[in-house]
């Protein structure tokens, strides 16, 4: 602790933080564009001036940047003397020579912190007489609008993009008042992470351009607290929405989870919810194989028309679906009838996952605590595509070496440029064993690619070196063997060592691995952590749900189909033809009697059913997700559900209720499904806590979802109707569809504040700047170190012999395409490319293909694909895009022999160069 | 196979003079200014080809390396005529009238600062204090510095006969 | 007559000394005296009692400099840097050309000494662009002095080695400042450092760095050789040694001499210079180069020593004088100065990058007759907003408005008769001679 003068006024502040940080953690307002809490200080801008004086004699004092200035105990500053105000008006004044004032036509309008800070600073009458400076913008693909002429040239555009996100896209170009940044040309941004640009940038050079074209302002958005479905790192976000269609998506600032950064396929992804595909009402199959459009209880009806009959019914639930929804479908149908909505091998590596994380001594680290690890090991897993937002915290983490030189010279953590500057390429020690190159290959000490039981075999010789008293590892030949012990020296030596493994192999004994070479590394002095990174948005929560192992496979469910004993299935949220081969679920379908399918988009599955039921999204309804960490979140409707739409869970309440499973209006409320989940689920024991119940009020009112100038709403469907509607009660939740009230930090529906108009009011809603929201990190964690793993067996099933010259099947997963909800969503599905099949050029050599030939995949039903060469691949494997049509039928871990194709023209003529992590390097 | 071919965009001449500078840097990246020079040197300037092909080839980004190009006046990322005529515009050569020299200049050339004349032979540019500001005004035609410049001597360096020849007079 | 070290192998033709002819006249004395007979604290320690200062403009003390360079142990491991400060564009200055292109091998003496002193490995000579003929000389005493064994392992027979290198530089004056200098040799964007830390603990690669000025390293050797007494002894007034002051504008003899510390400006300007050019007269003159303030005509007793200089409200600077004469508008000079400075921004931080511009364009409406009453208001604004070191990221923009600041307070009645006659005066034909 320091105490400060701050025109005259004595604070207590954190020693050793900037004055800026200081000053805006002490609720007083001093602009700033350069700095960003996350980001630190490089000093450009200037705005953040202030009046220091040497000591309680000096009066006049001199101009120094707050951000640049490390608070020391009895350090005299003044905010409101005037040579400060002078200060920063003038530089506010000087910012906006260029700027165009097109504030009417900007998407940032509004919301804009460069209009915040011109009030802030007092620049009101603009003095320059000369002509303003032009560019030319650029096309830098489907998610980013770009309007150069705005820039205020702070340099966060490049800083984040480049320093802190490890693009090479986006620079700095030209000089002096003529400063431009964007790309070489024109063309999409590579960076899984340039969505960001949108909030980062302070004004409107980085603009939503999904936003931008078809546009709505932040005040007249619609908001609520709500959790990325798009992967299973659960990063908060605020979907905004305006005449019933989401508008643009938001980062939500969660301390432990994504803190101010969102990925792409987040910011982007969640656009399904406006897809052609919903459904809007229940619909009947009819002779002629059309639906016919029903109401909910007509629909209700229907399905217990024929429901048992006297036999069983079996229910799929789904690892996107809440946890909410999948407990009322496992206790609707009995544990034992209900599947989590995974493949028998999907559900072996999530649920083995689940054990390990419930029993290690290593810790299930959140991403800001990934942040803080000084050694990294990523065992298996292309973490930017798997987990994408994980793989900027794993960015971060190496830059502890830069802190560690810094503390050593007097660097605070804060001073960017000069750590970067000082630590030049010197990076904390992080090794990647992959099937390929990974986006994170540019900051690893050292990479290895290798086919999923090799990297198993390193995993388990790294073990072996922790933990001398196991056997060595088998079968590694000796540059691994030395690999080995290099990686586990560096693990050793850490303070805070991270493992980072996951579903991406699709291989248990990678995942069984990583557990062991954790659990060796932890002991009374350290605790390693454990990150596992999984595939869906609940994929854990669904295997906490079935902890018990009492549940069937999909092939025990196949087999009771085939055997008759099926009479309805119920799939929810599912779409099983991601599951298995096309064969294998088909054989399931066609042996039920009845095919109940709930879901929001139209699929494969639900085309299969007899009677279809539309589900709300996350965008209209309530749940608790728990995302990889074990932490569980809960997430808000954004908008009230649809007519003929519902939430899964409330249309099995209402079909429990009709059936007499319980007692009638059981589950009338989303709270009730909760708690009861809660009660009968002791690993679930604590999501009530993932948020507040609908009983939380703040000063007496509920959470608005609107901000205060919400406008037009008496007027929005005057088109429609003169009437106006009664504004929607929202019996469920916190919230309510109303602007009064105000936002409690941990179900901030947007973030706005007096004078701080953007998302850079967060703070104001912070304990500290740059720290947890007042109330804490929202969300709970279920899941905290336990006794130790009682079963260290780990062993690698010897490879399954396959033909001569057969080439082993290993899964690749893509940012935009592997994901099935996001890829949904427009732009997503723009940046996604076709399917295509990587092969090492030496394989291709012996096989006799090229770069964009075609390549047969033999004895799989399966199109032809895409040869893409890949000299980083491991030799012998095929690696093919998880989730793209046509890879469907593809099982990793497959031998497969394969042929060139002959008369073999590419999908889509456009389908090259889509994505820049599909090519082999270069930008032209 | 897209690396090979952008490398094959820089002579053999230019990688073994960019060679020689990398084998004292401790990153292939650290020579891009002195690569840059080396490109230009023999083109003249650094086309949009040339520039990603050197990036290519000092394993960085294009984006970085047009960066840093944009950033130095002495980089040209357009075409600059056979001889580039750099005219001092600082403060002694200023005070010795050199705006006159060089509005005389331009109007002999038929271009303004910036411009390259139509038959490729000049371009105008202007420059930081040369050093020389004993003998201002001055200014530069490639590596040669022209000194104690005034009406007459700029007469007979840019003799004009034919009004589409201007050819480069020696200093006399 | 006065001892001039830095200039005795130059004579008035001009002639590049070669290495014979350098050693012939003592050259490579002070390294080997340096180099075997003493440590390297040892030549800290004297060219800290030398008083030298820097002369690339601010003046700072050498031998303090350098000590902030962590030694031994202290540096950990990997490399340590000594960088030459080549990069002359300041405005007005032409003194390290000289020293470059007619005896290079003094500069490299001076900076194997230096580097010797810190224990550096790698040194460079940043070098600006156009500076041909001084690349051609210095890379080719560079090549003699590692035939000779004065650069590269085992230098004289000792443990010492030392790698130099030229690095030609692709232009902008805001190379000139140190740490975008040592931005620019790693193959960047020039834009300045955030200081701390300094180049002494983290520069060129984030290894310990020290930047000298040609013409100071060029005076190492010799201190070493003949001692600090010596040196402090070259000084008429307060500061030590010699130094190359020079003169360009209108006067008769524009030119670069070598003169003791503590010349005063009159005898550089009237015995030196030669006096105005006949028609002219005096109004004033920024004293080292185009970012340092105006002074007067009552300043020219004034011996030039850095503290003297700077008590008069300016700066020594590079110490070559621009003469501002009575036919010259002192609006457009300053306007000429500013844009400079704004052309020259490497657009990093917004005084200099938005500022300077801003007030060019003031300037500019005032030269040519636009000017409006409330612009010197505007102007003096600026000044205050641009012109204090602490505003600004770097020293480049409070450098370019010491003209400016100077000249609003000593040719106040020029600026003001612009605004009131719409135009200038001096564009008039009874002003030009």
């Amino acid at each position: 602790m320091a105490t400060i003068y701050v025109d005259g006024q004595a604070y207590d502040v954190k020693d050793g933080d900037n004055l800026l940080q200081a000053i805006l953690g002490l609720g007083l307002d001093l602009p700033y564009f350069c700095w960003h809490p996350a980001m630190g200080s490089i000093g450009a801008c200037r705005q953040c001036a202030v009046v220091q004086y040497q000591n309680e004699e000096d009066t006049r004092g001199r101009i120094v940047m707050g951000c640049m200035t490390p608070v020391a105990d009895g350090a005299r500053f003044s905010l409101q003397g005037e040579a400060a105000r002078e200060f920063r008006s003038t530089i506010i004044e000087a910012l906006m020579l260029n700027h165009p004032h097109d504030c009417p036509v900007c998407a940032e309008g509004g919301e804009c912190h460069l209009q915040d800070m011109t009030v802030m600073a007092g620049h009101r009458d603009r003095h320059y007489r000369g002509r303003k400076n032009t560019h030319r913008n650029q096309y830098l693909g489907p998610l980013i609008n770009h309007e150069m002429n705005r820039c205020i040239t702070c340099y966060r555009c490049v800083r984040f993009y480049n320093d802190y996100a490890g693009g090479t896209d986006l620079s700095a170009q030209a000089s002096r008042d003529h400063t431009y940044f964007g790309r070489q040309t024109d063309g999409v941004l590579e960076s899984e992470f340039a969505g960001n640009l949108v909030e980062v940038c302070p004004t409107g050079v980085f603009t939503d351009k999904t936003l931008v074209n078809d546009y709505t302002r932040k005040w007249d958005l619609q908001s609520a607290p709500s959790v990325c479905v798009n992967c299973a790192l659960g990063c908060n976000t605020m979907p905004g929405e305006r005449y019933g269609k989401l508008k643009r998506i938001h980062n939500r600032f969660n301390k432990a989870v994504n803190g101010y950064f969102l990925c792409d396929r987040g910011r982007y992804g969640g656009n399904f919810v406006n897809s052609d595909k919903r459904l809007d009402y229940p619909g009947l199959r009819q002779a002629d194989q059309t639906y016919k459009a029903v109401g909910q209880s007509e629909a209700i009806e229907r399905i217990t028309e024929h429901w048992g009959d006297g036999r069983a019914v079996a229910a799929i639930g789904s690892p996107r679906a809440s946890l909410e929804s999948n407990y009322l479908l496992q206790k609707l149908v009995g544990a034992g009838n209900f599947n989590p909505g995974l493949s028998d091998r999907e559900f072996k590596l999530i649920d083995s996952i689940c054990q390990i994380l419930r029993c290690s001594k290593a810790l299930s680290p959140s991403m800001s605590q990934v942040e803080q690890a000084d050694a990294v090991l990523i065992l298996g897993e292309d973490v930017t595509n798997t987990a994408p937002r994980l793989a900027l915290s794993l960015r971060q983490s190496v830059r502890n070496k830069a802190t560690e030189l810094g503390e050593q010279i007097g660097l605070q953590y804060w001073q960017d440029a000069a750590l970067r500057t000082l630590a030049q390429d010197r990076n904390s020690p992080l090794f990647i064993a992959a099937v390929a190159d990974t986006r994170l290959d540019d900051i690893a000490e050292q990479t290895v690619s290798l086919a999923p039981d090799d990297i198993a075999r390193l995993g388990l010789a790294i073990a072996a070196q922790l933990d001398p008293a196991k056997t060595t590892g088998n079968g590694l030949d000796d540059p691994l063997r030395e690999l080995a012990a290099t990686i586990a020296a560096a693990l050793k030596n850490a303070r805070q060592p991270l493992i980072v493994s996951g579903t991406g192999c699709q291989n248990l004994a990678v995942i069984q691995a990583a557990a062991r070479i954790a659990e060796a590394l932890t002991n009374t002095e350290r605790t390693a952590m454990l990150s596992y990174c999984l595939p869906e948005a609940n994929s854990l929560g669904g295997a906490l749900l079935c902890a018990s192992g009492n549940y069937p496979s999909l092939a025990e469910l196949t087999e009771r189909a085939a055997t008759g004993q099926i009479e309805t299935l119920l799939v929810m949220e599912n779409e099983l033809y991601r599951r298995g081969t096309a064969a294998e679920i088909t054989a399931l379908l066609d042996g039920v009697t009845q095919l109940v399918v709930i879901d929001a988009l139209d699929s494969r599955t639900l085309s299969r059913s007899d009677i279809a039921l539309p589900a709300d999204s996350y965008f209209e309804s309530e749940g608790t997700l728990i995302n990889s960490e074990g932490r569980a979140q809960r997430y808000y409707p954004v908008i009230p559900a649809k007519a003929g739409q519902q939430a899964s869970w409330q249309w099995l309440a209402a079909l429990g209720d009709k059936l007499g499973a319980w007692e009638t209006g059981a589950y009338r409320h989303f709270d009730q499904v909760t708690s009861d989940c809660a009660a009968d689920h002791a690993p679930l024991a604590e999501i009530v806590k993932a948020g507040p119940d609908h009983h939380f009020r703040d000063h007496g009112l509920k959470v608005p979802r609107q901000p205060h100038r919400y406008s037009g709403r008496t007027a929005m469907r005057a088109n429609v109707s003169v009437h106006e509607p009664k504004q929607p009660i929202d019996g469920e939740t916190p919230l309510a569809f109303t602007m009064e009230g105000a936002q409690p930090s941990g179900l901030m529906a947007f973030s706005w504040s007096p004078g701080w108009n953007s998302n850079q009011s967060v703070h104001k809603f912070q304990s500290e700047v740059a720290g947890p929201l007042v109330n804490g990190c929202p969300g709970v964690r279920l899941i905290e170190p336990g006794e130790g793993l009682t079963d260290m067996s780990a062993a690698v099933e010897p490879a399954a012999a396959g033909e001569p010259g057969s080439l082993l099947l290993v899964p690749l997963y893509r940012i935009y395409g592997s994901e099935e909800l996001s890829v949904q969503s427009p732009a997503i599905a723009e940046l996604a490319g076709n399917a295509f099949i990587q092969l090492h050029p030496s394989d291709a050599t012996r096989l006799g293909v090229a770069d964009g030939d075609g390549l047969v995949v033999n004895h799989i039903e399966a199109p032809s694909l895409e040869v893409r060469l890949n000299s980083s691949l491991a030799v012998g494997c095929a690696g093919f895009p998880v989730g793209y049509a046509g890879t469907e039928n593809l099982v990793a871990g497959q031998r497969v022999t394969c042929r060139k194709a002959a008369n073999w023209t590419p999908l889509r003529a456009d389908s090259a160069a889509v994505i820049a992590t599909d090519q082999g390097g270069g930008h032209v | 196979m897209k690396q090979a071919n952008l490398i094959s965009a820089l002579s053999d001449r230019e990688l073994a003079d960019i060679d020689k500078e990398i084998a004292h840097a401790p990153y292939r990246c650290a020579v891009a200014i002195d690569a840059l020079k080396i490109v230009q040197q023999y083109r003249g300037w650094v086309s949009d080809e040339s520039l990603r092909a050197l990036a290519n080839y000092l394993e960085m980004s294009a984006e970085e390396l047009e960066g840093i190009a944009t950033f130095y006046n002495l980089i040209f990322r357009k075409p600059v005529g056979e001889k580039v005529i750099l005219v001092c515009d600082s403060v002694s050569c200023w005070i010795k009238d050199s705006d006159k020299i060089t509005r005389q200049i331009a109007e002999k050339l038929g271009i303004g600062l910036g411009e390259t004349t139509p038959d490729g032979q000049y371009t105008l540019l202007p420059v930081t204090c040369l050093g020389a500001c004993d003998c201002a005004p001055v200014l530069m035609v490639g590596e040669k510095l022209h000194k104690n410049l005034d009406g007459d001597k700029i007469d007979k360096l840019f003799s004009a006969g034919d009004s589409a020849v201007v050819k480069l007079g020696e200093e006399p | 007559m006065t001892d001039r070290p830095l200039t005795r192998n130059i004579g008035p033709d001009r002639t590049p000394t070669d290495l014979a002819a350098y050693e012939l006249n003592g050259g490579y004395r002070g390294l080997r005296k340096a180099i075997t007979a003493m440590s390297p604290a040892d030549c800290l320690e004297m060219v800290k009692e030398s008083n030298l200062r820097g002369r690339g403009g601010a003046g700072f003390p050498t031998g303090l400099k350098w000590s902030f360079v962590p030694m031994g142990e202290k540096a950990g491991p990997g490399h340590k840097y000594l960088i030459a400060n080549a990069d002359e564009m300041e405005p007005g200055t032409f003194k390290d050309r000289l020293l470059m292109e007619c005896d290079p091998h003094q500069l490299i003496e001076g900076m194997i000494v230096a580097a010797y002193t810190i224990q550096a490995d790698v040194a460079y000579i940043f070098l600006r662009a156009e500076y041909f003929d001084a690349e051609r000389q210095l890379r080719a005493a560079i090549a003699a002095c590692y035939e000779k064994g004065y650069l590269g392992d085992n230098i004289l027979g000792t443990d010492y080695r030392l790698d130099m290198y030229v690095h030609s530089s692709a232009g902008r004056y805001i190379c000139g400042e140190e740490t975008a200098l040592i931005n620019s040799l790693e193959g960047k964007r020039a834009n300045p450092r955030a200081k701390p830390p300094f180049p002494q603990v983290s520069g060129l690669w984030g290894r310990p760095t020290i930047v000298n000025n040609v013409e100071t390293l060029c005076n190492i050797h010799h201190i070493i050789e003949r001692g600090a007494d010596w040196f402090q002894s070259l000084g008429k007034g307060e500061d030590s040694g010699t130094k190359l002051f020079g003169v360009s504008g209108r006067v008769k003899n524009p030119g670069c001499w070598e003169l003791p510390m503590g010349t005063p400006v009159r005898e550089i300007l009237e015995v030196h210079a030669g006096g105005m050019e006949d028609g002219y007269k005096l109004r004033g003159f920024l004293p080292g180069g185009g970012s340092t303030d105006f002074l007067t005509e009552a300043h020219l007793d004034l011996p030039m020593d850095y503290d003297v200089i700077g008590k008069a409200g300016s700066r020594m600077g590079t110490g070559t004088m621009i003469i501002l004469d009575d036919h010259t508008c002192p609006v457009g000079m300053v306007k000429n100065l500013v844009e400079f400075f704004a052309r020259e921004s490497c657009g990093f931080c917004t005084p200099c990058r938005d500022g300077l511009p801003w007030s060019a364009q003031v300037l500019d409406d005032i030269e040519s007759g636009n000017g409006l009453p409330e612009d010197m208001a505007t102007l003096q604004k600026q000044a205050r907003f641009i012109g204090a070191i602490g505003n600004t990221h770097c020293a480049l923009a409070p450098g370019a408005m010491e003209p400016l600041n100077s000249a609003m307070k000593y040719f106040r009645e020029d600026f003001e008769r612009h605004i009131e006659g719409k135009h200038c005066p001096y564009r008039e034909p009874e002003n030009r001679p």
